[in-house]
This record gives C-alpha cells, sequence and structure tokens, in this order.
C-alpha cells in the first residue's frame, strides 16, 4: 500500500518512464523516417568506399583469385610516371577550372552588380548560366570541333592575324591540357559569375557610399569591401570547381580521352581505363583511393574559409 | 548606385563579350549541322544550301526515339523515387531531429565531395554480382543513391527552417507523425520539391560515367551516355556528329528556358547551402 508520501515521487517515476518510452517511439518513427535513403547510401556510396580500399590492397582482374599486395598498388601509383602524372594534371585542371573562372568571375560579377541592371541583367545572367545545364559530354564535343583544325577559333586566330600559332589544339602535346582547361572554363565561368554577383547584391551599399566619401576607387572598394564580405561564397565557389576540376572525367573522355599520349589524363578517366580496359582492378582501386582523398584534403581547408567567414 | 556612362559602356560591353563567348560555340555547331553531310566544313562560314535534312538523318542514325524513350524511362524511375526518401530523410533529420541528426547530416555532407570515379568499380562488381548489370534498372539504383546526399541535405534544408508553431498546433490536434509529414509538410515543401526533381531530371539526361560503366547497349543509357557512343560512330561525319548533339540539347534547353529563374536559383542555393 501506498502511503501519500510515496505518491509524488511513484508518479514522477512512472512519468519519467512513459516520457523516455515517447521520446523511445519518437526516435524510432525517425529512423524509420531516414532509413531508406540510409540504406541506398550505405549500399551504393559507403559500402564502395570501404569496397575500394579493399580491392586497393590486392592485386586483381577483377574476377580470378585476388592475390594480397599490401601497400604495393600504392607504391605503383606513385612510381609509375603515367599514373602519378594524372595528378599533376588533375592540379593543373585546379588552375583552369577553378582559380580561373572564380577569380574572372569575381571581376565580371563586380561589373555585372554595377552595370548589369534591369532586364540587360537578367539576360545576361541567363545567357552566361547556359553551359550549366548542358551535359559535359555536349560541351566537349562542341569544343572538340571549335578547337580543331579548321574549327572556329582558329578561323577567328587567322581572322586577327595570328594564323601561325593555329593548330590543332586539343592535339598538341602541349596545349591540349590548357585547351581543356578552356572547356571547363566556359562551363563553370557562368556559374561563378552568377552566385558571386547575386551575392553582391546582399552587401549593404551604405559601405560603398561611406567607402566612396572617402574618396575609395573601383579596386579599393573591391578589395576592401568586395573580397571579404564575399569570403563565404568564394570558399563555395572555390569548393564546387575544385571538385570538378579533380573528379573531371566526362569532358576529358570526349574531347581527347586523356591524349595526346597522356598528355590531358586525369586520375578519373585513367580509373576508368586502368579498371575496365585493362583490368587492373587493384591498381584502379589505389588511384581511386588517392583521388578520394585528395579531394578531401584540398576542400578541408576551404571550409575553414567558410566556417571564419560564417562567424 | 551612381554609374558612369564610361563605365556603363565599358561594363555592358564586358557582359556582352561573356554573352558572345558562352553562345558563339553554340551557333558554331548549328551552322555546321547544317553544312552538307560527309564534309569537313569551317567552323563559321557562309551557307549557300543549308541542310535541314542532317538533323532528320542525325534523329534517325541515333534512333532518337528509342533514347529519348530510354532516357524518359530512367528519369521517371529515378526521380520520384528518390525525391521520397530525399524527402522523407529531410524531413526526419530537419524537422523531428531525431537523436544522432547532426551526425546523420555529416555524413550525407561527407557523400557531396566522393568523386563518382572514385566508387565506379565496387558498383560495377556489385551489379555484376547481383545481375543488375546491364539491366534497365542498372542504372536506376545507383544513380538514385548517388543523389541521396544533396537531396537529402536540400530537403532537410527546407524542414530545418520551417516554424516550429506549425508542428505543435498540429501535434495538439493530434496528428501522427505519418500525418504531420504527408497531409501538413509535404504540400508546404511543394516548391523544394520541384526544384528538386527539375535538378535530378537534368542531372540524370545529362550522366556519363555510370551509363558507360553499367550499360552496354548504348541505346539503354542515358542521353550522355548515347551521345558519348554516337561521338565514336560518327567522329568522321562531323555536321552529322553536331545536328545530334543539338538534338539531344534540345530537351534540356527547353526545360532551362521553361524554369530558369527555378533551376538557377536550385543550383545556387543548393551549392552555397552546401
Amino acid at each position: 500500500m501506498m502511503t501519500p508520501n510515496d505518491y509524488p515521487a511513484a508518479f514522477t517515476t512512472s512519468r519519467r518512464i512513459y516520457r523516455n518510452k515517447r521520446v523511445l517511439r519518437e526516435t524510432l518513427v525517425g529512423w524509420l523516417f531516414v532509413l531508406p535513403a540510409l540504406l541506398m547510401y550505405a549500399t551504393f556510396v559507403l559500402v564502395p568506399i570501404l569496397l575500394t580500399i579493399h580491392y586497393s590492397l590486392y592485386r586483381w582482374n577483377g574476377v580470378g583469385p585476388m592475390t594480397w599486395v599490401g601497400m604495393q598498388n600504392y607504391v605503383s601509383v606513385f612510381q609509375i610516371p603515367n599514373l602519378i602524372g594524372t595528378i599533376s594534371n588533375a592540379f593543373w585542371l585546379v588552375v583552369w577550372f577553378s582559380f580561373i573562372p572564380v577569380s574572372l568571375g569575381l571581376i565580371v560579377a563586380s561589373v555585372m552588380h554595377r552595370v548589369g541592371t534591369g532586364r540587360f541583367g537578367a539576360i545576361a545572367q541567363t545567357v552566361v548560366f547556359l553551359p550549366q545545364v548542358i551535359a559535359l559530354v555536349a560541351a566537349g564535343i562542341i569544343w572538340g570541333w571549335l578547337l580543331a583544325l579548321p574549327g572556329l577559333v582558329n578561323q577567328i586566330l587567322r581572322l586577327v592575324g595570328l594564323g601561325a600559332i593555329s593548330r590543332a589544339w586539343l592535339g598538341d602535346f602541349n596545349w591540349a591540357l590548357p585547351s581543356v582547361g578552356v572547356i571547363g572554363i566556359w562551363v563553370l565561368l557562368g556559374f561563378c559569375t552568377v552566385l558571386l554577383s547575386t551575392a553582391m547584391t546582399k552587401i549593404d551599399p551604405a559601405f560603398y557610399e561611406s567607402a566612396r566619401l572617402d574618396g575609395a576607387n573601383w579596386l579599393q572598394e573591391f578589395i576592401a569591401i568586395t573580397l571579404p564580405l564575399l569570403r563565404y561564397e568564394i570558399g563555395v565557389c572555390l569548393t564546387v570547381t575544385v571538385v570538378n576540376a579533380l573528379a573531371a572525367f566526362d569532358i576529358v573522355y570526349v574531347a581527347t580521352a586523356g591524349g595526346p599520349g597522356n598528355a590531358t589524363a586525369v586520375p578519373g578517366l585513367q580509373i576508368y581505363i586502368l579498371a575496365f580496359t585493362q583490368r587492373s582492378v587493384g591498381l584502379a582501386s589505389a588511384l581511386a583511393v588517392i583521388l578520394m582523398v585528395l579531394v578531401i584534403l584540398v576542400i578541408l581547408p576551404i571550409q575553414r574559409l567558410n566556417r571564419e567567414a560564417a562567424l | 548606385m551612381r554609374v558612369g556612362r564610361f563605365e556603363l559602356f565599358a561594363g555592358r560591353s564586358l557582359l556582352v563579350a561573356m554573352m558572345a563567348f558562352t553562345i558563339l560555340p553554340f551557333f558554331s555547331i548549328f551552322l555546321t549541322a547544317l553544312a552538307p553531310s560527309n564534309t569537313l566544313p569551317r567552323g563559321f562560314a557562309y551557307l549557300k544550301d543549308p541542310q535541314w535534312g542532317n538533323f532528320l538523318e542525325a534523329f534517325k542514325q541515333a534512333h532518337m526515339p528509342e533514347l529519348i524513350t530510354s532516357s524518359t524511362f530512367l528519369v521517371l524511375a529515378i526521380v520520384p523515387a528518390a525525391l521520397i526518401i530525399s524527402t522523407l530523410a529531410g524531413f526526419g533529420i530537419g524537422l523531428l531531429r531525431i537523436s544522432g541528426a547532426n551526425k546523420l547530416l555529416l555524413l550525407f555532407i561527407f557523400g557531396m565531395t566522393i568523386p563518382f570515379p572514385g566508387i565506379i568499380i565496387p558498383i560495377y562488381i556489385l551489379e555484376r554480382a547481383v545481375h543488375l548489370y546491364n539491366t534497365r534498372f542498372a542504372l536506376v539504383l545507383p544513380l538514385i543513391a548517388l543523389y541521396m546526399p544533396f537531396a537529402v541535405f536540400w530537403m532537410r534544408a527546407h524542414f530545418v527552417n520551417m516554424p516550429g508553431e506549425i508542428t505543435d498546433a498540429a501535434r495538439v490536434d493530434g496528428a501522427t507523425t505519418w500525418a504531420l509529414f504527408w497531409q501538413i509538410h509535404v504540400p508546404l515543401a511543394r516548391a523544394p520539391i520541384t526544384s528538386l526533381g527539375i535538378l535530378m531530371s537534368i542531372w540524370t539526361w545529362n550522366h556519363l560515367l555510370l551509363a558507360l560503366v553499367l550499360v552496354e547497349d548504348p541505346l539503354k543509357r542515358t542521353m550522355a551516355g548515347a551521345l558519348g557512343a554516337f561521338q565514336g560512330h560518327y567522329a568522321n561525319n562531323v555536321p552529322l556528329l553536331c545536328a545530334g548533339t543539338l538534338l539531344i540539347l534540345l530537351p534540356t534547353l527547353i526545360l532551362f528556358v521553361l524554369f530558369q529563374r527555378q533551376i538557377i536559383t536550385a543550383l545556387l542555393q543548393g551549392a552555397v547551402k552546401g
């Protein structure tokens, strides 16, 4: 039998149990909502990451027995010039796909912000954004033709009297990689420009007005106001474009297939060739792991920039 | 902001130049597509006799009706399913705020940094093992999964910003969690769901790598995958290749013109929130 004094204690205990039960039930229901997405993601993304790491420790042709080789595949990636070459090519592409579009994008965006008002500005935004929605394969095919010997690029060069330097750009050992880079600029410049100019419209005009009262010119305004206030968006642009550069596949596959020689071979393409035409699954996996680590290593410092900007 | 006359002129000239840089390539292949088939035309030339028939020829040679059917099937099989499960997950993480929600969110964000070539080998081996390889569904499951990091992140960003009063009011009225989701929050989330659907349709249409690896028959691939094969066959017939490329681009271009504001906003927001 319960004395009156015991009653409140018992009551709160039972309430606590009741509440814990309810919280537990809600958590369970909540997890049921997340489960389908999580299962798909785990099966086709998370498990494959682990499997790639696993395969990278073996010599394997994909069907026969697997031979344990430890870190040998990683050593090979760094020793075989064609493989380590893809990584240095990827870093060159970062310059073309990332640094140039982001810097040019900043300049064009600040121009767009100042003179791109009304209908003209809206049309300009739509037009320069266009390459973002078309297939990268199509971009590769279009530019493959533009950069060919009889293509538009050489035609323009001849027109302005630079016919002497005209060439089959994508077939030239020295110029193929920069030419692929130009395709990347074409695809990504509009995205960076529109993103940055949209961000600029959110900056309080009072900043610029007071700067102008102090006699600041365009460049000083740009360095003292625009750049610091757009730090977060610049970080976003860098992240998106760097991932595009390091993980490049479509454009290179269509425009050059890695050639001439290995002049434009990038990790994504080399993984594909190693695994699916040369059947060196272990080696391809080692390159894949290096690529994934590389992306994270390059992106993490940029995220720090973002976080500081958010504070 | 006051802008001087000279600056206005110089600035607009720069923007026009940039628009030209974006648009000229399209004009160039359009003109090339109208050149006589099997010739090697110049990049930009006046055409006495435009060969409109090239488009018809490319339409037939590329088996366009089959391609459109197969790509449309893929979009219909992938996008609604991906929308449903990502909305569910976004609701669970963003609105129900289940314990471990932040860790789950980080796990999905981590997925956005994974380059597709990095995980293609196990996906191929997995599909061979379960006999999904080279079937109609070969691309469906992996593409749904590959969209999850962005899609869950996107939907969660919507739900996490919904005012709590809506949820509280529904709870007071005795709504179950499912009713709260289906009858109240899904109708309110129509805009972000539509944007996400448009984005995933374009991505599916344009996807190359998985199509290349998991489907042998180019006619069962995505549009971009078929285009890759088309290029191999018609490398020497530039006008036809250009005509085919334009045909394959056409649906995405139309979609872009129709939904340009939504697409631009969605792509920008997706990047910024990411």
